[in-house]
């Protein structure tokens, strides 16, 4: 009787398990129906390619013109930016923490990113408007300081938490026996750190970065507000773009359900997400890659 | 201490403790350990666990430097020089002195690149040299013809023994003087085991070896001196076939013969 009830215990969670899983992957697919369903239209009226590589976007003249270019180019060069920026100080500040910092300063730095995770996006888009793009337009001159350079910053500032606490737990699961094989072969600390501990936490560092540059590339309230949304494909960091984010946001509100233009922000949606799904495919393979070295495959 | 009878009585001490005490924080780990040991032997340190053992090997190399809030007095002589002096690169010591892990730690790399990760440290950067140092110290440590053919594989796909014995040669690749063992064969198999047995005594002409086991047999087969520990005293001291036919002490005896421990 007992083990019959247990039995039936064992099977209702597996069920359970099984039917939760199946629906995050059955919402997934939804969203991507949907977003095809509303966007393709787009498509067939300018052609995937025209749409892509287009480089005008006038939804409201006669005819309308749905060239995404500028705002793809606008996203990739904010994220590149954000990542370039976010990712190597992410890594050294994880670096820091697990290597260098006493405990007492890791554990309170620990506590603060994982806070600073929490803000809400507009709370740093508003801070970037109000506080820092004065100071880079003071500092470098600039006429106007709503620009690449300046969303990169705001970006990389709010992908930081996440590169750093994710840096510093690939950081932290490197075998102690690793440090330990290497300092008592007569390496310094630090030779350790460069030459035994980050190539051995590299694919959780990669992962960070992929992590944090997804964060950055889906990112829309704080880009909005601090990216200057010119459209136009732009000549250095310092010109004003805008994202694709940041133009479905800013222009949703205008569009008329089922209409053309409607259809055309749904066009940028499904590039998004493209985008996204290949970042997140690319994390993928290195973790699988990873396991398979864990098993003691060649490296 | 009385007079040790044995074939290796004659030998210079390579290193030696002097009333080296021990803490941990508060804790006392290690209590007046006195202790020679002598160049070109294996000296056998056991004990039932917890007694100081490893803490002892750790101080001949100062990997004990790398925990925090350890405290330690007393002396340790490498040479007749003392290795905590203020002039002493912890760094320098451990080329000098390097040790064998309990588990088998290679580095998630090749074999070849575990194996020249000393060398290169140290500075030798010529291809020539370093295939040479990693053939010499394969060989040395009885792996080469195991892995000549896969020298540029994953040093994660070895067994146990032979993960242990590239340990031990990338310990040689280094060129120390003295070699530090904490439990080598607690992770290996008897087969592995005997094969690490004799080639820690074909490394006995070259080197100075320090082994921790709690395999009395082991320590009786491969060792030239004993040393028994006990809550962080060493009990007993004396050549290894004295420790285990006619032991000084009382509680010597009981350990060997299994009373407890
Ligand atoms: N890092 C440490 N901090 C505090 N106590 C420790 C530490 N390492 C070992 N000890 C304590 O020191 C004693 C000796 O430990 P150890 O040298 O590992 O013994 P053995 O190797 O003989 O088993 C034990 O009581 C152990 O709990
Ligand atoms: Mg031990």
């Amino acid at each position: 009787m007992k083990t019959r009830l247990s039995d039936y215990y064992e099977k209702g969670i597996k069920y359970l398990l099984g039917l939760i899983a199946g629906t995050s992957i059955l919402i997934l697919f939804l969203i991507f129906f949907l977003l095809f369903r509303e966007g393709i239209g787009a498509f067939h009226y300018v052609g995937v390619l025209d749409f892509i590589f287009g480089t005008k976007w006038l939804p409201v003249s006669e005819p309308p013109h749905f060239g995404a270019l500028p705002m793809i180019i606008g996203s990739i060069i904010v994220t590149l930016g954000a990542g370039i920026i976010a990712i190597p100080a992410g890594i050294g500040i994880a670096v820091y923490l697990a290597e260098v910092a006493p405990r007492s300063v890791r554990e309170i730095a620990k506590a603060v990113i994982e806070l600073l995770a929490g803000i809400p996006s507009v709370v740093y888009g508003f801070l970037g408007l109000t506080v820092l793009a004065p100071i880079i337009k003071d500092l470098l001159d600039l006429p106007s300081a709503l620009t690449a350079f300046t969303a990169a910053l705001v970006l990389a500032i709010m992908a930081l938490p996440t590169v750093v606490s994710i840096s510093e737990d690939a950081l932290d699961a490197v075998p102690r026996e690793y440090r330990e094989a290497s300092l008592a072969l007569g390496a310094t600390k630090w030779e350790t750190t460069v030459k035994i501990v980050l190539p051995s936490a590299r694919s959780g560092l990669m992962a960070a970065s992929m992590l944090g540059l997804g964060r950055a590339v889906g990112e829309t309230m704080a880009v909005l507000m601090v990216a200057g949304n010119a459209m136009i494909i732009p000549h250095s960091i310092f010109d004003p773009v805008r994202t694709i984010t940041a133009n479905i946001a800013a222009e949703m509100g205008e569009t008329v359900q089922g209409g053309l233009h409607y259809q055309a922000l749904f066009g940028l949606g499904i590039i998004l997400f493209t985008i996204t799904f290949v970042i997140n495919l690319i994390t993928d393979l290195i973790f699988t890659k990873t396991s398979s070295v864990k098993r003691g495959a060649s490296l | 201490m009385k007079m040790l009878k044995g074939g290796y009585m004659g030998n210079k001490n390579k290193m030696e403790t002097r009333n080296l005490n021990l803490y941990y924080k508060g804790f006392q780990a290690l209590i007046n350990v006195s202790l020679p040991i002598k160049e070109n032997t294996v000296t056998a340190l056991i004990g039932p666990s917890g007694c100081g053992k490893s803490t002892f090997l750790r101080t001949l190399n100062r990997m004990n430097d790398v925990i925090d809030g350890t405290r330690i007095e007393g002396e340790v002589l490498l040479d007749n020089d003392s290795i905590y002096d203020v002039g002493v690169d912890p760094v320098v010591l451990r080329k000098k002195v390097g040790m064998v892990f309990q588990r088998p730690n290679p580095f998630p790399m090749s074999i070849y690149d575990n194996i020249a990760y000393g060398p290169r440290i140290h500075g030798h950067k010529k291809k020539d040299t370093l295939n040479e140092i990693v053939e010499n110290s394969l060989r040395a440590a009885a792996l080469w013809d195991e892995v000549k053919d896969r020298l540029h594989k994953s040093a994660l796909g070895l067994s146990g023994g032979q993960q242990q014995r590239l340990v031990i040669a990338r310990v040689l690749a280094v060129d120390p003087q003295v070699i530090l063992m904490d439990e080598p064969a607690s992770a290996l198999d008897p087969i592995s085991t005997a094969k690490l047995e004799d080639l820690i005594h074909q490394l006995k002409s070259n080197y100075t070896i320090v082994i921790v086991t709690h395999n009395m047999q082991q320590a009786a087969r491969v060792s030239d001196f004993t040393g028994f520990f006990l809550n962080g005293e060493m009990i007993e001291y004396d050549v290894t076939n004295t420790i285990f036919t006619a032991p000084r002490i009382k509680r010597t005896e009981d350990y060997i013969t299994g009373r407890f421990g």
